[in-house]
C-alpha cells in the first residue's frame, strides 16, 4: 500500500517539476536554473511542514505527499548536473550562486515550514 | 462547404504535435518519477535514517543519482543520438524521482540540535561535495570509455 502511495505522489510531483522548469525557462531567459531552484525550495518548505506536523500526520499522508510528491518534485541530480554545466560553460559566478542559494533557501524553507506547522500542531 | 486555408491547417497541426510531444514527455516523466521514487523508498527501507545519525541512505541515493546523470547526459548528448523521450524518462523522471533535495534539507534541519550539529554540517557539505564530484566522475568516465581511438 505504501508503495502505491509513494508512486501516486511521484506521478504528480515529477511532471510538476518539468512543467515548472519549462514555465521558468520561458519567464527568465537566462542560463541560471530558476526552475530547479523553485521546485527544490518549494518541496523543502512542504516537507518541512509535514515534518513539523510530527505524529499528528497519518503515515499514509507522509508516504503520499512527503516521500512521493516532495521527493519527486525536488531533485539533487538535476541540481548537480546544472551546476556542473554552469562550470563547464565557465559561468562560475552563476555556479557558485546556484549552490549557495539552493542550499541556503532549501534549508531555510525546511526550517520555516517546520517551525510554522510545529507551532500550530504542538 | 467552407474552405480552410492551408496556413490554418499548418498551425493546427503544429499545435496538435506540440500537445502530443508534451503529453508523451509528461507521461514518461510521471512513470519514470514513480519508478525512481519507489527505488528511493526501497533504499530508505534498507538504510533507514535514525535520529541524530548521518543519513547514509539519502546520501547514497543522491550521490549515485548524480553519478548516473553524468553518465546518461554524456551518452545521450555525445555518444548516441537517443530517442527524444530517453532524457525525459531516465533523466527528468527516473533520476529526478530517485534523488531528492527536500529530504536532504529536512534531514539536515533535523540534525541541527546541539548534540548533532557537527553531523548536520558534515551531511550538508559532504552531500554537496560528493554529489558534484559524482557528476564529474560520471561524465569523465563515460567520455574516457566511449572515446574513439584517434
Amino acid at each position: 500500500m505504501t508503495l502505491v502511495l509513494v508512486f501516486a505522489g511521484a506521478l504528480v510531483g515529477a511532471p510538476l517539476r518539468y512543467l515548472t522548469d519549462r514555465a521558468m525557462q520561458i519567464k527568465h531567459d537566462t542560463v541560471f536554473p530558476w526552475g530547479t531552484l523553485t521546485v527544490n525550495v518549494a518541496g523543502c518548505l512542504v516537507l518541512g511542514g509535514l515534518s513539523g506536523a510530527g505524529l499528528s500526520l497519518p503515515a499514509p499522508w507522509l508516504a503520499l505527499v512527503g516521500t512521493g510528491f516532495c521527493g519527486a518534485l525536488t531533485t539533487y541530480s538535476t541540481f548537480s548536473y546544472e551546476t556542473f554545466r554552469l562550470v563547464e560553460q565557465r559561468t562560475y559566478f552563476y555556479a557558485v550562486v546556484n549552490i549557495v542559494v539552493s542550499v541556503v533557501a532549501g534549508l531555510g524553507a525546511a526550517l520555516v515550514g517546520y517551525a510554522v506547522v510545529h507551532s500550530f500542531a504542538g | 462547404m467552407t474552405r480552410v486555408e492551408p496556413g490554418v491547417v499548418r498551425v493546427r497541426t503544429r499545435r496538435t504535435q506540440l500537445i502530443r510531444t508534451h503529453g508523451a514527455a509528461l507521461a514518461v516523466i510521471a512513470v519514470g518519477g514513480g519508478l525512481g521514487s519507489i527505488a528511493r523508498y526501497g533504499v530508505g527501507r534498507l538504510l533507514p535514517t535514525r535520529p541524530g545519525e548521518f543519513p547514509w541512505g539519502t546520501f547514497a541515493i543522491n550521490v549515485l543519482g548524480c553519478f548516473l546523470i553524468g553518465v546518461l547526459m554524456v551518452l545521450i548528448s555525445e555518444v548516441w543520438s537517443a530517442h527524444r523521450l530517453v532524457r525525459p524518462f531516465l533523466g527528468v523522471g527516473v533520476l529526478g524521482g530517485f534523488t531528492t533535495f527536500s529530504t536532504y534539507a529536512n534531514e539536515t534541519r533535523a540534525l541541527l540540535t546541539p548534540g548533532s550539529a557537527g553531523t548536520a554540517l558534515l551531511y550538508l557539505f559532504g552531500t554537496l561535495l560528493c554529489a558534484l564530484l559524482a557528476v564529474l566522475a560520471g561524465v569523465w568516465l563515460t567520455r574516457v570509455i566511449t572515446a574513439r581511438p584517434a
